[in-house]
């Protein structure tokens, strides 16, 4: 038996049998669950995990295995965009690759708890699964082939001129405080997210309700090969409503939008945002940054044809 | 004796200052809190990630946004 069951039975009580109303209920309630439990959850196990300590790990390394290692610590490492500079210094600084750097910077924000929480509770496991699988494989490999170019010198000179301290720190943190620390922080950011949700799930239901079906199926089809690409550039300015955008994905699947189409839009949304390359032009030079958005830009919309194809 | 908020300027960390500032106050202590948005000090003090509250230079929160009450026992432990 689904355990949202209980939550479905509540949903068709109180929305009088109106359907759009029904179904803006039960998503709004089931994804408040599931970012209270996974969001809780993550950060706890987060609290043990470091980017001070992980970058011991990424310094000495076979090429590819340090990509690979630093995009899976990307998923569980916490990540906010105001981090992405002392983090970008502090990696590039204490002899962590270039290209292994990259790799961590692009799994961090695309592979992120938010993200999977909203696909796995709209979309279910399979789809959220394919989500962090090519996210980190994305990430792989931009990363890699970012690493081969040899691009130090379009680092910011400056960044090479700071002299990193070796400051260990080591928070002697007990279980309580971990556990009470992931309360705090749970409670934040569901706070900061869920008005997203409403609205986008929202929108979702309306246009689950109201919109013809096949709205999507002739203009942005399988057949129209600009589709990928384009939904990759809407998806670069629409940062901060990365929890909105899902739920109204989710209809717009409903109404034609293929899958593959669908996930490179949000990888776009949640991997290159706008206000992160503002930050990131601190530390790279123009021309780094084109290289690095348009690499990325490539591999997203790369994907969006794979399973535009496979699926 | 010196206390020290460490950002780049987002949100959460101009909520750790005045977080911070808050704490000093109800500690009755008379310490100006200072706000560093130059993200290479917190490479130079050895840390990452951002937030960063620093008590006589050395780093005693990095990378989240505490309660007060922890902010409290950290000024007073590293004071």
């Amino acid at each position: 038996m689904d355990i949202f069951y209980p939550v479905q039975l509540f949903a068709k009580r109180i929305s009088f049998g109106i359907e759009p109303l029904n179904f803006f209920i039960y998503d709004s309630i089931k994804i408040f669950i599931l970012l209270a439990i996974i969001i809780f959850v993550v950060s706890f196990l987060r609290s043990f995990v470091s980017p001070e300590k992980t970058r011991k790990l990424l310094t000495k390394r076979f090429p590819i295995v340090g990509n690979i290692l630093a995009a899976l610590i990307g998923i569980v490492t916490p990540f906010c965009s105001c981090s992405a500079i002392p983090l970008f210094i502090g990696f590039v600084e204490s002899g962590v690759p270039l290209g292994v750097t990259f790799s961590y910077l692009i799994s961090a924000p695309m592979v992120n708890e938010v993200a999977a929480v909203l696909l796995l509770g709209l979309f279910g496991w399979q789809v959220a699964a394919l989500y962090i699988v090519s996210g980190v494989i994305i990430a792989v490999v931009v990363g890699f082939i970012l690493g081969k170019m040899n691009l130090e010198y379009l680092v910011e000179d400056y960044v090479w001129k700071i002299k990193a301290g070796k400051n260990n720190f080591e928070d002697k943190v007990t279980l309580k405080e971990r556990l009470y620390q992931a309360y705090l922080y749970t409670i934040d950011l569901v706070k900061k997210v869920f008005p997203y949700v409403l609205i986008g799930v929202g929108v979702g239901a309306f246009i689950h309700g109201y919109a013809p079906e096949n709205l999507l199926t002739s203009i942005a089809g399988k057949n129209n090969l600009l589709a990928v690409p384009i939904a990759v550039m809407i998806g670069v300015p629409l940062y901060s409503n990365a929890a909105g955008i899902i739920p109204i994905i989710k209809s717009l699947i409903e109404k034609g939008l293929p899958l593959g189409t669908a996930l490179a839009f949000m990888m776009s949304v949640t991997a290159l945002s706008f206000p992160e390359m503002i930050i990131l032009r601190k530390v790279l030079k123009p021309k780094l940054l084109v290289i690095y958005i348009l690499i990325l830009a490539l591999g997203i919309t790369f994907t969006g044809y794979l399973f535009n194809t496979i699926l | 004796m010196n206390i020290q908020v460490l950002g780049s300027g987002c949100p959460t960390c101009k909520k750790l200052f005045e977080l911070t500032q808050q704490a000093v106050k109800e500690l009755n202590l008379n310490e100006k809190v200072e706000y560093i948005t130059d993200v290479s000090k917190i490479v130079e003090m050895g840390v990452m990630s951002s937030p960063v509250l620093a008590v006589n230079d050395k780093p005693v929160i990095v990378g989240f946004l505490p309660d007060i009450e922890k902010i409290k026992n950290l000024i007073k432990k590293n004071l």
